[in-house]
């Protein structure tokens, strides 16, 4: 699995002098990150400090007030399908349709990302939801309807995963698989782009942490 | 410099079924209508709100065939608008409030085409049906029996443009709480002209006259459109979720 040949020359993500502004707050200011592969950086900081709109503007969701994300050294902006295809992103919603099964929910996920949905019933054993699959996603719980969501993290070949809270209602054993299907990604030459006020069980070699403080002036 | 090769190849080899822009529509437009059925009130309360606002007309003005006959094509018309307009809201909004949105957004295809395919779905669900069930209202609105053809015509054009020209205006306010009466005020003014040909070209029809003057330019504006619009309504969702 660990084939030297995946490790790009390139970093997957390079963010130069990211400037965030809302509602006249500056969240951040010149911010730079690198990401390569066979990274997984955490990003911490108190609630409200910029975590969220710093992953959506690395996912090209929103834009920066001032500077650029690159995607193998060209800009997201200009390679927009590709980047998407490499690129795998999970928000503070998990995107589930309440009006239809788990199985289904997943299935359409696979298939939007042209991965094959035919194992999309294996996949939900990975998940602990083997049982719900024919259960409407609405009458599942938060933290069920976050594995659905999730699901396809065990089935995705992006490399580059940006995960916004992932661990948010998910139980003790889960957050141990999830550790280690980010170290397995990791390894494999891909990168994770995470946050999470939980402590990680992930070794200090592969974790970089990017810690946003208020700033108050 | 060599960049992305490397990366590219692992994807390749997993890559194999990757989505033509016509399957990435169909899937859209499957699950769309989907969920509509298994939310039939989304797909049974506008069609209802047009039977009611038309029944009500002759409740009020009176059975006097010539007066009826006379405003049948401007009340079916008005009420297929305001029908409309009534189940634009779910055209996105359910999807922004439960973040399928933003993955629609970052999906490898193309937003227009999954666009497109979310606008044919409404369509399908609240466009169709209205135009199944009018000639039979305007059997309780004696419109003039010349007018039926007409009146099928111009449906079959200027519902799809309803869609297509609601769809901008809900992509423009679906980030906003409260964007009912905002939504309205963006799109009724845009359906104006669909309105006024198409209730002209009923009438000319009703004096045995040739209308395809007013069907040509529906037509037109439904061209106009169905290109211009899902371009229209991307950039729109992606203003509204920055």
């Amino acid at each position: 699995m660990n084939n030297p040949e995946v490790y790009s020359p390139l970093p997957l993500i390079t963010a130069s002098g990211l400037t965030c502004i809302r509602e006249e707050r500056i969240l951040f200011e010149s911010l730079d990150l690198e990401v390569k592969a066979g990274d997984i950086v955490q990003i911490e900081g108190p609630n409200g400090v910029g975590k969220t709109s710093l992953l959506r503007i690395l996912a090209g969701l929103s834009m920066p007030y001032d500077g650029d994300v690159h995607f193998q050294g060209t800009s997201i902006s200009s390679v927009r399908d590709d980047f998407h295809q490499n690129l795998l992103y999970l928000g503070h919603l998990p995107g589930v349709k309440g009006e239809m099964t788990a199985q289904e929910n997943l299935e359409f996920n696979l298939s939007m990302h042209g991965l094959n949905p035919e194992y999309a019933e294996a996949t939900l054993q990975e998940v602990n939801l083997l049982g719900f699959e024919d259960a409407l996603a609405s009458h599942l719980s938060a933290g069920q309807h976050r594995r659905i969501a999730l699901a396809k993290l065990w089935q995705s070949n992006a490399p580059i995963w940006i995960l916004d809270e992932p661990f948010t209602a998910i139980d003790k054993l889960g957050v141990k698989k999830l550790e280690q299907l980010f170290i397995d990604h990791a390894k494999q030459g891909g990168c994770v782009i995470l946050t999470t006020h939980q402590d990680l069980a992930i070794p200090e070699t592969l974790l970089k942490k990017v810690t946003l403080a208020y700033r108050f002036y | 410099m060599n960049n992305n090769n490397s990366i590219t190849t692992i994807n390749q080899e997993k890559i194999k079924n990757n989505l033509s822009y016509r399957a990435a529509f169909m899937l859209i437009l499957k699950r769309d209508i989907t969920i509509a059925f298994r939310h039939r009130d989304d797909i049974i309360n506008p069609l209802l709100f047009f039977v009611i606002v038309v029944t009500l007309f002759p409740l009020g003005i009176g059975p006097e065939s010539s007066t009826l006959s006379r405003i049948a094509p401007g009340i079916i018309w008005v009420a297929a608008l305001l029908s409309t307009l009534l189940s634009l809201d779910r055209l996105f909004k359910s999807d922004h409030d439960d973040g399928s949105l933003e993955q629609m957004l970052l999906s490898p295809h193309p937003v227009f085409i999954l666009v497109l395919a979310k606008i044919v779905a409404h369509w399908l669900l609240t466009g169709l049906p209205l135009i199944f069930i009018a000639p039979l209202l305007a059997v309780l609105l004696h419109l003039n029996e010349n007018s039926y053809g007409a009146l099928m015509l111009t449906l079959l054009l200027g519902t799809p443009i309803l869609s297509l020209i609601g769809a901008i205006g809900v992509a423009l306010t679906v980030g906003i709480k409260k964007g009912g009466v905002l939504l309205s005020l963006l799109v009724l003014p845009l359906y104006i002209p669909v309105l006024i040909f198409a209730t002209s070209a009923i009438d000319t029809a009703a004096m045995n006259l040739p209308f395809s003057g007013q069907l040509a330019i529906i037509a037109a504006l439904f061209f106009g459109s169905l290109t211009l619009a899902p371009f229209a309504v991307s950039a729109a969702l992606k203003v509204s979720t920055n």
